[in-house]
């Protein structure tokens, strides 16, 4: 048997839209993934601990408050303390784009924004998670 | 086997990546369940079951709260589908037990049943095992939404907990055989929803008049809870115990264990004679069988005789 991709799709925060992360978890389901869907109102420290206890290949955060600048550094700091730096997180909403370049740095795998075709970011997942 | 060490020394991510170590069939595993298996036998495996929607997950949530206010910690498995289409899946039992974050005396694991029917997922009785070793009290497996015939839960838990919502179906739905009859405790949930007495009584009828659970001698009792604000809950957690204490006196618990193992060990008997001689036959010869049955040329029973020698 082949390793079965795994992936988690979370929303931090407060805002209260998940439309987006469902139609995202939807998609990846369709391309073959196995996707732990969390819900709504994730403090980053409870991601952390689902990532861990589902042993995900990767996160996908989907942030509409504006406030990914808090709460993405401390998914990643979370998942570097655990040991799991090897897990790739992405991150869907709206970024600004001078934000985009400070996240990518920190170690966000792949920003995808409003209106990103699923096709791709299934493809994209896919391709980033089986590559290395 | 360094990762069955640090997963027996409390490492949660070990403990993590074992789980999945079994689930994707690795050949690293066998070895890591014979380290474990030691380990194993201390912990009441209570199953959770019923319709999609009924509230398993909920009524997970608030059973595993009052079993942590009792001083106890607790693994969860949670069982849904993978689509038989694609192979993929949304496991999505974690929304209702955000509660459980945080606390260090519970670990959630969910689970796709990657092609197995029956509720349950294949590695399920593996992984059940690898809470068991590492020390949590109870293991609460939730399955996949169930019908009418997904009663594999009761070969796997000691005590399987059936769930039913208000106005799902009249007496007739309840007398007919299968979920119903594997119920340890029957669980009203929904209660302050319309039609809950009513459907505590057709449970009733169930119990009193067609229950092969009878050569057990137990009597299933039937609860009502709301899972959403825990009303109900602490005497379904006390209707486990008593049942726990009752398999216990009787001595059925080592009796079900001993059916179980027979079950897993055939089960398992079964599927490396089936590898073995597949991969003996190889891929190409197989597909060749497939072909001439389709032809009509043959049929599955001859086939099936001259491949495995008993012909």
């Amino acid at each position: 048997m082949t390793e079965q991709l795994r992936i988690l799709i979370a929303k931090p925060g407060l805002d209260g839209h998940d439309r987006g992360a469902k139609v995202i978890a939807r998609a990846l389901r369709d391309a073959g993934m196995e996707v732990i869907y969390t819900g709504l109102r994730q403090t980053p420290e409870m991601i952390v601990e689902a990532a861990l206890q589902e042993d995900v290949d990767a996160v996908g955060l989907s942030v509409l408050s504006g406030a990914h600048m808090t709460l993405v550094p401390r998914v990643l700091d979370g998942l570097q303390q655990i040991g799991m730096d090897h897990v790739k997180v992405f991150v869907g909403g709206i970024i600004p784009d001078d934000d985009r370049e400070e996240l990518r740095e920190m170690g966000v795998a792949r920003i995808f924004g409003p209106g990103s075709n699923t096709q791709v970011i299934c493809d994209v997942v896919r391709k980033q998670l089986t590559e290395s | 086997m360094n990762l069955v060490a640090a997963a027996l020394d409390g490492d949660r991510y070990a403990l993590a990546r074992l789980i999945s170590l079994i689930e994707d069939r690795d050949p690293t595993a066998q070895d890591a369940m014979g380290a474990l298996f030691p380990h194993t036998g201390r912990a009441h495996l209570i199953g959770v079951t019923g319709p999609p929607g009924s509230g398993k997950s909920t009524l997970v949530n608030a059973l595993t709260q009052r079993i942590r206010k009792l001083g106890r910690t607790a693994g969860i498995i949670a069982v849904d589908p993978t689509s038989p289409f694609t192979g993929g899946a949304l496991l999505g039992d974690r929304v209702r037990m955000r509660d459980l974050a945080g606390d260090p005396g519970v670990f959630v694991r969910s689970m796709a049943t990657r092609g197995s029917l029956g509720g349950l997922a294949q590695a399920t009785n593996d992984v059940v095992k690898v809470l068991d070793a590492t020390g949590f009290d109870v293991v609460l497996i939730e399955t996949v939404g169930a019908g009418q015939s997904e009663v594999e839960i009761a070969k796997t838990a000691h005590t399987t907990v059936v769930l039913e919502a208000p106005g799902m179906g009249d007496e007739v739905q309840a007398l007919k055989a299968g979920l119903m009859e594997i119920a340890d405790i029957l669980v009203v949930n929904k209660a302050d929803r319309p039609g809950a007495a009513r459907t505590a009584r057709a449970l009733e009828m169930v119990i009193n008049r067609n229950a092969p659970g009878d050569a057990d001698g137990w009597q299933p009792p039937i609860l009502q809870t709301i899972a959403l604000d825990g009303s109900g809950v602490s005497e379904l957690v006390q209707a486990i115990d008593d049942h726990r204490r009752y398999l216990c006196a009787t001595g059925l618990l080592a009796e079900r264990e001993r059916r179980r193992i027979e079950k897993e060990l055939l089960g398992v008997m079964e599927r490396k004679l089936v590898d073995r001689l597949v991969s003996r036959l190889g891929r190409e010869r197989l597909d060749e069988w497939v072909e001439r049955v389709a032809a009509r040329e043959v049929d599955v029973y001859t086939v099936a005789s001259r491949l495995c020698g008993t012909d």
